[in-house]
């Protein structure tokens, strides 16, 4: 099994590398472009087969270290 | 007067935070690398600046959860005095013993300059040195000082007293133009609500002497050194 995790700014939080990752693009002529917003992505490898199980461990892993939930939301899929 | 600084791989400014302490306190205060789990007993602990962990996942994150931090945290409840600095206030945020969040600055860039500060509460163990409303000029070197916490929690710190220094001009005034990294409210320095807990962002400990920059900070280091002679 694999855990994948998403981590992002929660909204109304100022990502100013997102802010220039959408100018960078608009000056490589990208053009109708809305906000861009930057985040982070981790995998896990799980041995067994309970998904249930991994998704509830790898949700207090995010807000125990993965993710900072002052600032930060964190979307948890799991694959078997 | 005994003090500890918390070393962590990647820390780069204890040496710096060791003199300032011996200047003031006449003795060196102990340094004690991170895998260790017991702290003797101290009037004062630092968490010094640098890139504690090479600052992976986010800047202070690995070090809030390293083996010392326990006792950090055990001492900060017992009511001893914890001061961190640039690196250090980022892992106190993380350690949950101060609220909110340091992002990267919003320009992008690695600020290193001198700033002023201005002294919103001097009301602490801290900044007995100095007056509400005094101004120190001290240095940042930072890449993620931001401060960030949501409107609430700031209108309930600073309704109560407990933001100890915002980023200013040189005659005090707090504006938008004296604001380096994007800070709410031009945050620098905040207190735990105890406020013997102290995080800032700036480096007080690189503003001791005139032929190197300055002593914008000498006083802090003083006033601490002052503050815990009288407590013992």
């Amino acid at each position: 099994m694999k855990a994948k995790i998403h981590v992002t700014l929660k909204p109304g939080v100022l990502d100013p590398q997102g802010k220039a990752v959408g100018h960078a693009l608009q000056a490589l002529g990208f053009g109708g472009l809305g906000e861009v917003r930057q985040g982070k992505y981790i995998e896990i490898d799980f041995a067994g087969s309970d998904a249930g199980a991994a998704k509830s461990q790898v949700d207090a892993m995010c807000r125990q270290l993965l993710a900072n939930t002052v600032i930060e939301n964190y979307e948890i899929e799991i694959e078997a | 007067m005994k003090s500890a600084v918390i070393v962590f791989p990647g820390s780069n400014r204890e040496r710096d935070m060791v003199m300032a302490l011996r200047a003031a306190f006449g003795v060196a205060p102990l340094e004690v690398w991170h895998t260790e789990t017991d702290l003797p007993d101290t009037d004062l602990i630092v968490i010094p600046g640098g890139f504690s962990y090479g600052d992976y996942l986010r800047a202070g994150c690995m070090a809030a959860h390293s083996p010392v931090i326990g006792a950090v945290r055990d001492a900060a409840k017992r009511g001893v005095a914890v001061m961190g600095v640039c690196n250090g206030f980022q892992v106190l945020c993380e350690m949950g013993l101060l609220p909110g969040a340091l992002m990267r600055n919003a320009g992008l860039k690695f600020i290193c300059k001198d700033v002023h500060l201005c002294v919103e509460n001097a009301d602490s163990l801290f900044l007995g040195g100095y007056q509400a409303g005094d101004v120190m000029r001290v240095p940042v070197a930072h890449h993620d000082g931001n401060y960030f916490a949501d409107a609430d929690t700031l209108d309930r710190r600073e309704g109560d007293g407990l933001v100890a220094v915002r980023y200013s001009d040189a005659a005090g005034n707090v504006t938008e133009a004296a604001n380096p990294n994007g800070s709410q409210r031009n945050i620098a320095g905040i207190y735990n609500a105890a406020r013997n807990v102290l995080g800032m962002m700036p480096h007080p400990e690189d503003a001791i002497e005139d032929l190197i920059g300055g002593t914008g900070g000498k006083a802090l280091f003083d006033g601490v050194a002052a503050a815990l002679a009288g407590a013992a």
